[in-house]
């Protein structure tokens, strides 16, 4: 059963959500494990695809359709009475490492985690197969925290309904509008231009289905948002592009752009082939030449200053709030105090690992320190600060699961921004290739008329919500597990974490396992 | 200002195809031959542009393929798979690993900086320079845009002793005539490598490469033919026995030599000086355990320049084999600092030198610059297969190289490396390069972030009952 989402945008709210199986756009899913028909010896006489109980093989009248290998359990499934390698009469089914799967993913973003986060955007249900949907390979960081479960959760009744994952973002008390998320995320910056504009509407989308947020980064804002505004965040960053005041008038929150952590102390390139006649409309350039944001802003030398800008905006839109989005210098705690004390509601903090359309790569590596050393850092001082109440922290560069949503938390931020994981929902495979030639040849960062055509709305949208609702199930679990009613609690509950650098024993913090 | 300072790179594409990261493989059998096959659809061209059919099964390993996995998801047969390319993991070894010498070629070819979309997808840090993060600077500090060319950002170096102040007489006169310096428009020298196939033609091209990034090739004397001296400005003769010949006539028409430290070399290092006043000395010393000593002891003596040389993958010798060259550098500095000498002697640093990014944190760490070699033998197209020092044959045929091409990469490299020293000082919001020198302040040590921030939160007892280990 498919929901129609094709409808009037007008109508499209929050509200809940249900999983919607949305499959691969190609037509080979990749997989971990290869199951292989050998035609030759097939008799077509069915038997796989009445023991498989995952529905790897099927039927297409009289004819077995090709194994769909992504739902096989693997060798795990051996032990099984219905494993189809040993029930087929022929030997005609082999199974094996799928090849591919040696290929795909980097250290951060692990074939298991990609093939993980293409499930739930699938499914909206974590993998039944032996993939690891957690962390990455990266060996620190998030890598190495786990969730310290008690044996027991503490409170026995609690149940996923009782438990909110809601972020409150005004909490200066300053006589502005509260803004109050569902969820402990909204969707970080991407540009139209960086991204194509069915990205940007199956991104917002979700975030308006799940009441929370997108950043339209710095290209301007499509009139396509215009029945969203309530769910975006309109990014001013120092080039300016595509700011209007009535780009600032329509939205609940602005966010002020000083960096980016897979570029910091860099400014934002647009390369010339990505600048399509209507990106130049956005931005009020000239199609095909590259566009350059500066660094920094060069109206910003101070603190002073700084208020200055915050001021300018609060001027333009009364009911906006403000969010201030910074790399990680070492001097980063100071950086967050100063943006306080400017005016900010939201002080984000884009950790070095973040994504990015285009960045020197000694950049993204060395530039700058990972989230993971900067939320603490930051949580720290404002509290002996006395201030760390009256601000909301902000996580982001390099969150690519529900557990690093938690774990950020649990280090001290209030909540986060993801990019990545949402690309790698509508299928991303980080081939780094974001920024060459006519862009993305999967569809998603392109402005490129024929590959935009890759993706839908419709199939994007569903991907993301399956996705999101993944991460609030198992945010809601690890709550569970603790005994916590709210998101709030976990805020700066290192406590609830343990580091393997530190911790020598065996820790499985696995939420599919256990009570 | 000085003038600025450009590197003129040019395209020169490699004489033989780069190994691919990954290889298609086809499972020929069944195949249907449809006429939309998805290699004619690659969004890359990527079969088209290879020397044979793109109908093809066979030898697909290049760098065409940018690992979309269109192909693969696209067969209506599910017979086009990619493996990972054994050949490219074989390449290098644990420190030149595949993606540092695959990054190299294609700077060496193109002169540009590698730049890619999506973020990091290396491990959180690694040891020695990847336990590094240099600083930027936001809001309260301003950054520089020297990439861009809308502000000038040095990145010359001098060469020589310093004095720490000067004597005037009553007249207003210099009292002392101040020792000679070298300047170089950037904190790199070049060295020759270790090994290679055709020699010669290798330090053909080093010898012209360096002329025309206006840096010095460290050559052996010994290896130095009349044609490579005949513009000798841009050569610096390196004396590894310890024996120079005060008559030998190159040395009045170089800069700089080089010298291998030994007891008797300060002495060495005065007679050169009272017959060739104009010449700058640099000493070689090995980075190991006494070498924070030997140095300072070398720059009380009045030594000009110091040479610190680790392995080849940035390890010390001796008793400081298990050391980092970036944590030799900074106990060296640190010393010199300490006694009062930092200031008065210019230190280079090499050994493991092997990425841009090395250059800015070698200089961090309290190097003045540093001396590269392998990298520049990678620019060459080597494959560190180390073939040519078994008596082997070269895979890419060194001994038919032609220099100035040779050449061209290897100022391409320095000039997408000089971009890059661009991109981390703007951001830091350094204007020279000789400010970046010991400002350990100006980045971030994983262990001491580890320390500092998560051995407080973490290496601590639990509560009762939970088991808690480590420290």
């Amino acid at each position: 059963m498919e929901l129609a989402l094709n409808i009037d945008p007008e109508a499209w709210g929050p509200g809940p959500w249900t999983p919607v199986r949305t499959p691969c756009r190609f037509k080979n899913p990749l997989s971990k494990w290869r199951v292989w028909r050998n035609e030759a010896k097939c008799i077509q006489c069915g038997t796989c695809v009445e023991v498989c109980p995952y529905g790897v093989h099927t039927r297409a009248g009289k004819f077995i359709r090709k194994p769909l290998s992504y739902l096989c359990l693997g060798p795990a499934c051996e032990k099984n009475d219905f494993y189809c390698v040993r029930r087929c009469p022929t030997q005609a089914l082999s199974l094996r490492l799928h090849p591919v799967y040696t290929t795909l993913g980097d250290y951060r973003w692990t074939a298991d985690l990609l093939l993980s986060t293409w499930w739930m955007a699938e499914f909206g249900t974590l993998p039944y197969a032996d993939l690891e949907y957690r962390t990455g390979n990266s060996g620190g960081g998030f890598d190495k925290l786990r969730f310290f479960f008690p044996p027991q959760p503490k409170d026995l009744k609690l149940r996923h309904e009782d438990i909110s994952l809601e972020l409150p973002l005004n909490r200066r008390h300053d006589g502005r509008p509260q803004v109050v998320l569902s969820v402990p995320w909204y969707s970080a910056g991407m540009s139209f231009g960086s991204v194509s504009i069915n990205t940007i509407l199956s991104r917002v989308r979700a975030a308006t289905r799940f009441n929370t947020l997108l950043s339209t980064g710095e290209g301007g804002y499509p009139e396509e948002l215009y029945p969203y505004d309530d769910h975006v965040v309109t990014q001013v960053a120092t080039g300016l592009f595509g700011v209007r005041e009535d780009t600032i008038q329509r939205v609940r929150m602005v966010e002020f752009k000083y960096a980016q952590g897979a570029k910091p102390g860099l400014g934002g390139h647009l390369l010339g082939d990505k600048v399509t006649p209507a990106v130049a409309r956005m931005r009020e350039s000239v199609p095909g030449s590259a566009l350059f944001s500066p660094f920094p802003f060069h109206s910003v030398y101070s603190v002073e200053d700084h208020k200055k800008h915050l001021d300018w905006i609060k001027e333009v839109n009364p009911r906006a709030l403000v969010s201030v989005k910074v790399s990680t210098p070492t001097d980063v705690d100071m950086v967050a105090v100063g943006s306080y004390y400017a005016g900010a509601h939201v002080v984000q903090l884009d950790g070095s690992y973040g994504g990015t359309g285009a960045a020197p790569d000694i950049a993204k590596k060395n530039i700058a320190m990972p989230i993971e050393f900067a939320i603490p850092k930051v949580h720290q001082f404002l509290v002996q600060e006395g201030i760390r109440d009256q601000v909301t922290l902000i996580a982001s560069g390099g969150i690519r699961t529900a557990y690093d949503v938690a774990k950020a938390i649990a280090l001290g931020a209030d909540g986060c921004q993801v990019g990545t994981a949402e690309m790698v929902a509508l299928e991303c495979i980080r081939c780094y290739q974001c920024e060459s030639g006519r862009g993305c040849v999967r569809g998603i960062a392109t402005t490129d008329p024929e590959l935009v055509e890759l993706m839908t709305v419709d199939w994007g949208t569903r991907r993301v919500c399956n996705l999101y609702h993944a991460w609030s199930w198992q945010l809601k679990e690890i709550l569970r597990r603790f005994g916590m009613r709210s998101i709030r609690e976990l805020v700066g509950r290192t406590d609830t974490l343990v580091h393997l650098d530190y911790y020598n024993l065996p820790v499985d913090d696995d939420i599919r396992r256990g009570t | 200002m000085p003038e600025k300072y450009h590197i003129h790179v040019r395209p020169t594409p490699s004489r033989y195809p780069s190994v691919g990261k990954t290889t298609v493989l086809d499972w020929g059998e069944g195949c249907l031959r449809c006429t939309r096959c998805v290699k004619e659809t690659c969004p890359y061209n990527a079969f088209r542009q290879r020397d044979f059919d793109d109908r093809s099964l066979s030898d697909t390993i290049d760098t065409y393929c940018k690992n979309c996995l269109r192909c693969v998801q696209g067969c209506p047969r599910e017979l086009v798979v990619k493996a990972a390319n054994p050949q490219y993991r074989r390449l290098g070894d644990d420190y030149w690993t595949p993606a540092v010498i695959q990054s190299t070629w294609l700077q060496a070819e193109t002169g540009k900086i590698p730049v890619s979309g999506a973020g990091y997808g290396g491990p959180f840090a690694g040891p020695g320079f990847d336990s590094i993060w240099t600083d930027m600077s936001e809001i309260v500090r301003p950054t520089r845009d020297g990439i861009h060319g809308r502000e000038y950002i040095s990145t010359a170096i001098d060469l020589g002793r310093k004095p720490l102040f000067l004597v005037f007489d009553a007249q207003g006169r210099l009292t002392f005539e101040p020792p000679p310096q070298v300047d170089i428009p950037l904190p790199v020298l070049l060295a020759e490598p270790p090994f290679s196939a055709g020699p010669e033609l290798v330090r053909e091209a080093l010898a012209a490469a360096a002329r025309s990034l206006k840096t010095l090739a460290l050559v052996n004397r010994g290896n130095l033919t009349p044609e490579l001296t005949a513009a000798a400005e841009h050569l610096a003769p390196s004396f590894p026995t310890g024996r120079v010949d005060p008559e030998d006539p190159l040395l009045s028409r170089v800069r700089v030599v080089e010298l291998t430290d030994h007891d008797g070399v300060l002495a060495q290092v005065e007679a050169l000086k009272r017959r060739y006043p104009g010449l700058v000395t640099m000493i070689k010393v090995p980075a190991d355990e006494r070498a924070a000593a030997r140095l300072s002891e070398l720059a009380h003596a009045g030594a000009e320049v110091i040479h610190l040389f680790a392995d080849h993958h940035a390890r010390g010798f001796l008793q400081a084999q298990d050391r980092h060259l970036k944590d030799l550098i900074r106990a060296a500095h640190l010393k010199l600092v300490e006694d009062h000498l930092r200031d008065t002697v210019t230190l280079l640093a090499s050994g493991g030198i092997a990425l841009a990014e090395h250059v800015a944190k070698a200089i961090i760490c309290g190097a003045d610059g540093v001396i590269v070699d392998l990298p520049l033998l990678l620019a060459l197209e080597c494959r560190l297969c180390r073939a040519c020092q078994r008596g082997g044959e070269c895979p890419v045929a060194m001994d038919s190289l032609d220099p100035r091409r040779g050449a061209q990469r290897q100022v391409n490299l320095m000039g997408a490396w000089n971009n890059q020293l661009l991109e981390v000082l703007g951001a830091m919001g350094l204007r020279e390069v000789r400010r970046l020198r010991g400002e350990v302040g100006r980045a971030m040590f994983v262990e001491e972030l580890q320390r500092e921030i998560f051995a407080p939160l973490f290496s601590r007892p639990g509560p009762e009952g939970q088991r808690r280990e480590g420290e």
